[in-house]
């Protein structure tokens, strides 16, 4: 296989897991700090304090691995989106740490404080919808290319109806996929009043999530009409998308197999990432930066993709390992663990 | 203000505020781990108490180092986009190693966290370390790698402003590398050891729980051990430095040592004022020959002068005094764990007076000092280099609008950051004491006793 094919699989492949995980995470943020405010805390804080507790590092890990790859195995993008980049990025970096160490703060602070439970909140819902820039501009004419250099079209961006709803995308997948997965952790932590509590949640998302999915394509087809039509072709992959969302809605609808029903929730968007990235080839950046034209040369390339496996066979283990102690474990689940930190 | 001025600012708040929480998450694992040795060893619980204690501060610095980690990876891209595009094409390779490093690390380190009490035997949750160890460890190697790429690139040919043959594994283990890992490690290693040095000794001048006395005790002398030795092993990586930069950066080791004529015999200048049109230097300590020896361990090496190197090239003659700040600071360490054990085996002597315990709080922040000034050292030290001798940072700087403003919100953001930072790791452990804790995870077993 090309290395560029391998480069940008890899790379869809992490960001995707970046978006299920993080989701999971930055909407347990919201949920968290909505819970403490309609006074339900009790019900549902522990739980997602509990799942949260040994993973939250590894979530942005995830992050850190993509832009550490795509820089890596196609240079050109670290110029064109880093210059792009500047403002949208760097307010997404500001969110992300003051979510980061909020959290932990307050974890570990002898008496949380409501208003750090608000900015870990209230920025989980702001950095999925700022790092949807990044996305959105990668459709093309929002970037201007002159003798001086690069610029970002920032009024062009804020008027587009693509982007927008791209934006709200980001956001109502939050709250959908972490919902979602909160109604399986509550009940695998046999705690039917936050079961029933996620399981609200997650119906109530159901429907603009399927609103705004149409509005996403909508807006493509306005913007770049290249990529819907390519989209169009590769129809039955968001109709298995659709599918699976039905069935998942389904099953937490009626009360069964949470479990199957969180997977369904993850197909559902991958068949959908997966249907919107391969549309989207050969561009990385339309129309800029291509996949097979900006690829770093062979002896990184080779080197990246060896790294890679052998950091996979260490990565995979270590992850069994942590999803094991902490995601399967009952008695870490259900909260009798006597560990005492 | 000038974009290249304003990104370079914006670059060294970034680096000098996540240094000090980069440090601490590489050397403290050690720190823990030794003592959780130390408790299952001896069947001590105020060892295993305060390896707890130390892991759960800990967390929150990681928890902010995380961040700033993330902060200074994109804003490479941000703000130096055009070395990116062709460093990219080389650094790439440790860039991913260390992502790879960092992730094992905070899978393990999240592990250790949450199952003290899970393990029958002990050792199984000891063992947990070497993981922890071994990210933080690597990541520091990895990251080094590619600084050191910045100062002495290789690995590459330049044909017509394109990067040609490239060797990944040259690059990252160009000249300078081996030198700057050792140094690198072995200087958070030590930092991090005086920094709980110096908590003790504080705690033994200041607690108001007097029940806690021997468990600070118990802690300044394991620390004081460990700061022996990782204080020795930054002095020989030191030496390794000068001797590396008089091969290989001979403009950094002049500049540092405000070195103007090409001379055998060459002497060392400590501290002074440097007059820069006249080139002269006044209130300097001169060691007579000293710089030769460090150059080349003998006084008949040649140390090449700043008036062999074209202008252009001189990095800014600031950097003596980071050099004076780093080498002073860290040797001050270095003399109060020895006074220490000077005190402890001499009769008549107390190694836990007053005077001494002073001295003693002072190595961890004198530390933390010494690596910032070291960092300013190195990086300043390669300018107008970003890519020495290939790139030079004003044609690296991004040309988007707006680094203003994004220099005034990190640096809201580091100012804010910190000052919460500090806030909660007080409050963690003010108001109970050691005993209390110790009382709470291990019941009534006492310290040195059963466990």
């Amino acid at each position: 296989m090309n290395y560029e094919i391998i480069g940008i699989t890899v790379l869809w492949t992490f960001l995707y897991g970046y978006i299920i995980i993080a989701s999971i995470d930055f909407g347990a943020g919201f949920f968290n700090f909505y819970a403490k405010v309609t006074g339900v805390e009790n019900i549902i804080s522990p739980i997602i304090k509990r799942y949260l507790n040994p993973v939250w590092e590894v979530t942005n890990v995830f992050f850190v691995f993509f832009f550490v790859g795509i820089v890596g195995f196609y240079p050109d993008t670290a110029y064109y989106y880093g210059t792009a980049l500047l403002i949208p990025a760097s307010i997404a970096l500001i969110l992300l740490s003051i979510r980061g160490s909020y959290y932990a703060f307050n974890s570990y602070n002898k008496i949380p404080k409501i208003s750090w439970d608000f900015l870990y909140g209230a920025t989980g819902l702001l950095i999925p919808a700022s790092l949807s820039v990044a996305l959105v501009i990668s459709e093309g004419g929002y970037i201007i290319e002159d003798a001086g250099g690069i610029q970002l079209d920032l009024e062009a961006l804020l008027y587009s109806t693509y982007s927008w709803s791209v934006v709200f995308l980001a956001i109502i997948s939050v709250l959908y996929i972490s919902s979602g997965f909160l109604t399986f952790y509550a009940d695998r932590a046999k705690a039917a009043k936050a079961v029933e509590l996620t399981r609200r949640w997650f119906l109530i998302w159901t429907l603009p999530m399927l609103v705004i999915t149409q509005f996403v394509f909508l807006g493509l087809r306005d913007h770049n009409y290249e990529h819907f039509m390519n989209a169009q072709e590769l129809w039955y992959l968001f109709g298995l998308s659709l599918l699976s969302m039905g069935i998942a809605i389904f099953l937490i609808w009626k009360r069964r197999n949470y479990g199957i029903a969180f997977i369904m929730i993850m197909l559902q968007f991958a068949f959908a990432f997966y249907g919107y990235g391969i549309s989207k080839m050969p561009y990385i950046l339309y129309p800029h930066v291509e996949v097979n034209t900006s690829i770093v040369n062979d002896a990184m390339a080779m080197s990246l993709t060896i790294v890679f496996i052998l950091g996979l066979l260490l990565l995979i283990p270590s992850l069994a390992l942590l999803l094991r102690l902490f995601l399967f474990d009952k008695d870490y689940v259900q909260g009798k663990d006597k560990s005492k930190y | 203000m000038d974009d290249v001025i304003l990104g370079r600012v914006l670059t060294a708040s970034t680096l000098g505020f996540h240094i000090i929480f980069a440090t601490i998450g590489v050397g403290m694992p050690i720190v823990i781990m030794v003592l959780e040795f130390l408790g299952i060893r001896k069947k001590d619980t105020d060892y295993l108490t305060m390896a707890r204690r130390i892991a759960k501060g800990y967390t929150v610095t990681v928890a902010v180092g995380v961040v700033t980690g993330t902060i200074i990876g994109l804003q490479l891209s941000l703000i130096w986009p055009e070395f990116m595009r062709l460093g990219g094409q080389i650094i790439a390779l440790p860039l991913f190693m260390e992502t790879f490093a960092f992730f094992f690390e905070a899978i393990f380190l999240g592990i250790y966290l949450y199952t003290w009490d899970r393990f029958k035997n002990l050792w199984y949750h000891w063992m947990l370390n070497i993981p922890i160890i071994l990210g933080a460890t690597l990541s520091a190697v990895f990251i080094t790698t590619v600084n050191s790429f910045m100062n002495t690139p290789a690995g590459f040919d330049m044909a017509d402003g394109e990067l040609i043959n490239a060797e990944p594994l040259t690059a990252m283990f160009n000249p300078s590398s081996w030198v700057r890992m050792f140094h690198v490690v072995a200087t958070a290693y030590m930092t991090a050891v005086f920094i709980i040095a110096s908590i003790g000794a504080f705690k033994l001048l200041r607690s108001k729980f007097k029940e806690d006395r021997t468990y600070h005790k118990k802690g300044l002398k394991a620390m004081m051990v460990a700061g022996v030795i990782t204080a020795l092993l930054t002095v020989l990586a030191g030496d390794f430095s000068a001797k590396f930069l008089h091969n290989h950066q001979p403009e950094k080791l002049a500049a540092m040592e405000w070195h103007f004529d090409t001379e055998e015999n060459a002497d060392l200048v400590l501290f002074g004022m440097l007059d820069e049109e006249s080139q002269e230097i006044n209130y300097e300590l001169r060691i007579p020959g000293f710089l030769s020896f460090l150059a080349g361990s003998s006084f008949d090496t040649e140390v090449t002068g700043l008036n062999d190197i074209p202008e252009e090239n001189h990095p800014p003659m600031i950097i003596h005094y980071f050099f004076d700040i780093m080498v002073f600071f860290g040797m001050y360490a270095l003399g109060v764990s020895i006074i220490y054990f000077i005190a402890k085996f001499t009769k008549g002597l107390n190694e836990h007076h007053p005077a001494l315990l002073y001295a003693y709080v002072l190595a961890g922040p004198l530390s933390v000092a010494a690596i910032e000034a070291g960092w300013f050292l190195a990086e300043m030290g390669r300018q107008p280099w970003i890519l020495r001798g290939y790139m030079r940072v004003s044609e690296a700087i991004t040309n988007a609008d707006g680094l203003g403003m994004a220099l005034i919100a990190f640096v809201a953001l580091y100012a804010v950051l910190g000052v919460t930072c500090v806030y909660v790791l007080l409050k963690m452990f003010k108001d109970k004491s050691a005993q209390a804790e110790r009382l709470e995870l291990y019941g009534e077993s006492n310290k040195g006793g059963h466990l």
